[in-house]
């Protein structure tokens, strides 16, 4: 094809857009919305029994804080991948709150070994957690999909691991929420690490779901509108 | 590029004109070996289009620009380098089968075996082969040549072709 007529074929199909919200908001807004799903799942679950005693203990407040937190950040850094030439900080900001997570969640662990001796590193196998996360994260994490494939696909295996990230840390804090396990050695394994693999498996299919449209598909989608 | 997310057309024909020298530079300065230099030019036009959604007005147009410029072209540099890579193996069979892959004698032998199996034909048959097989000649010209049909000369290479290979199989 040649330059001229390219050119002219996109200026022809030059539609109106909205131009992209900023990342932080579009991830309030896609945290006010995961946020209700959440407390719906947790509600069905049902909010753990102690909940009132627990929330006032520093570690846990933290830990819980940390993970809201991980969430909104990474969502914001997923936004953010997707819009070319924003500030790089922005994509690992969400590493701040991750670090917290991981500091409360070591803390929990010195407490257990202060409590109960080496004893309290022994840890039981709570393999539900992985599939618990999975189901509770799917919904948080196709809207959160929906949102950056809007985006520019510059970074896909960034974008897609902290969309993960943003998706798999709620539904780590509403399992947290929900179930009775503060075994700290067990959370770790079993819940952060259900979170990190999560992601991790998530990231490696950054480019299958961010691709660009490449020239040819593009010039056909606007002749298949024309049709 | 405001303009265009307006959907000013005129404007956004403009801007693409304009930016088309200015990457068709960039192109060539990140990737000098490059042949196709206009194809990455008009993939990252392409590009530009499909995300302008994503250009913020309060943000200088330039990095944007640029970032997507980038991407593109190492994107461009890779899918190249991915079918470099799958050429080599395309060429493969042709290296076992060409007689660089095998010493003067097994070429030899080939040959010889080839030619016998040919000796073989029907006389007919043995022309269209050596026309259109050895000469290269399209089925149009041997039709010409010959004065047979294209038809007919279809099914006289198919005949050739398997007796030869039937041939080749009982000489071993």
């Amino acid at each position: 094809m040649l330059n001229e007529e390219l050119i002219k074929t996109l200026a022809e199909n030059c539609a109106p857009v909205r131009p992209l919200a900023h990342p932080a908001r579009r991830a309030l807004m896609w945290f006010a919305v995961s946020l209700c799903y959440v407390a719906v799942v947790v509600a069905v679950m049902g909010v753990r029994p102690d909940f009132l005693a627990k929330i006032v203990d520093p570690q846990f407040a933290t830990e819980l804080a940390a993970a809201f937190l991980t969430s909104i950040v990474a969502a914001a850094g997923a936004f953010s991948a997707g819009c070319p030439a924003r500030p790089i900080w922005e994509r690992f900001a969400a590493g701040i709150f991750l670090s917290v997570w991981v500091g409360a969640l070591v803390v929990g662990c010195w407490r257990d070994i202060d409590a109960f001796g080496l004893a309290g590193l022994l840890s039981h196998s709570d393999i539900y957690c992985l599939p618990t996360i999975l189901a509770i994260s799917i919904p948080a994490a196709l809207l959160i999909l929906s949102m950056v494939r809007r985006g520019a696909p510059i970074a896909p295996f960034v974008t897609i691991g902290l969309a993960a990230l943003a998706s798999t840390a709620l539904a780590a804090a509403a399992l947290r929420l929900s179930f009775r396990q503060d075994a700290a050695v067990s959370v770790c394994i079993w819940q952060f690490g259900s979170v990190v693999l999560l992601t991790g498996i998530a990231s490696l299919f950054g480019r299958l779901v961010l691709h660009w449209t490449m020239r040819d598909e593009l010039i056909a989608s606007f002749l298949a509108h024309r049709r | 590029m405001a303009s265009s997310q307006d959907g000013d057309h005129a404007a956004y024909a403009e801007l693409l004109t304009d930016l088309f020298p200015v990457l068709r530079r960039f192109v060539m300065r990140r990737w000098p070996n490059a042949h196709d230099t206009e194809d990455v030019v008009q993939e990252i036009l392409a590009s530009i289009h499909t995300v302008r959604q994503t250009y913020d007005r309060r943000r200088p147009f330039t990095p944007w620009l640029m970032t997507i410029a980038a991407r593109r072209v190492a994107d461009a540099a890779r899918s190249r380098y991915a079918r470099a890579h799958e050429t080599t193996v395309d060429v493969l069979p042709e290296t076992f089968h060409g007689d660089g892959a095998k010493s003067e004698e097994e070429a030899r032998d080939d040959r010889e075996a080839l030619r016998r199996a040919m000796a073989t034909l029907p006389a007919s048959q043995r022309r269209a082969i050596e026309l259109i097989k050895l000469r290269g000649l399209s089925l149009d010209e041997a039709a010409q040549v010959t004065g047979k049909s294209v038809g007919s000369l279809k099914v006289g290479i198919h005949r050739a072709i398997k007796a030869m290979r039937q041939a080749l199989a009982r000489d071993g």
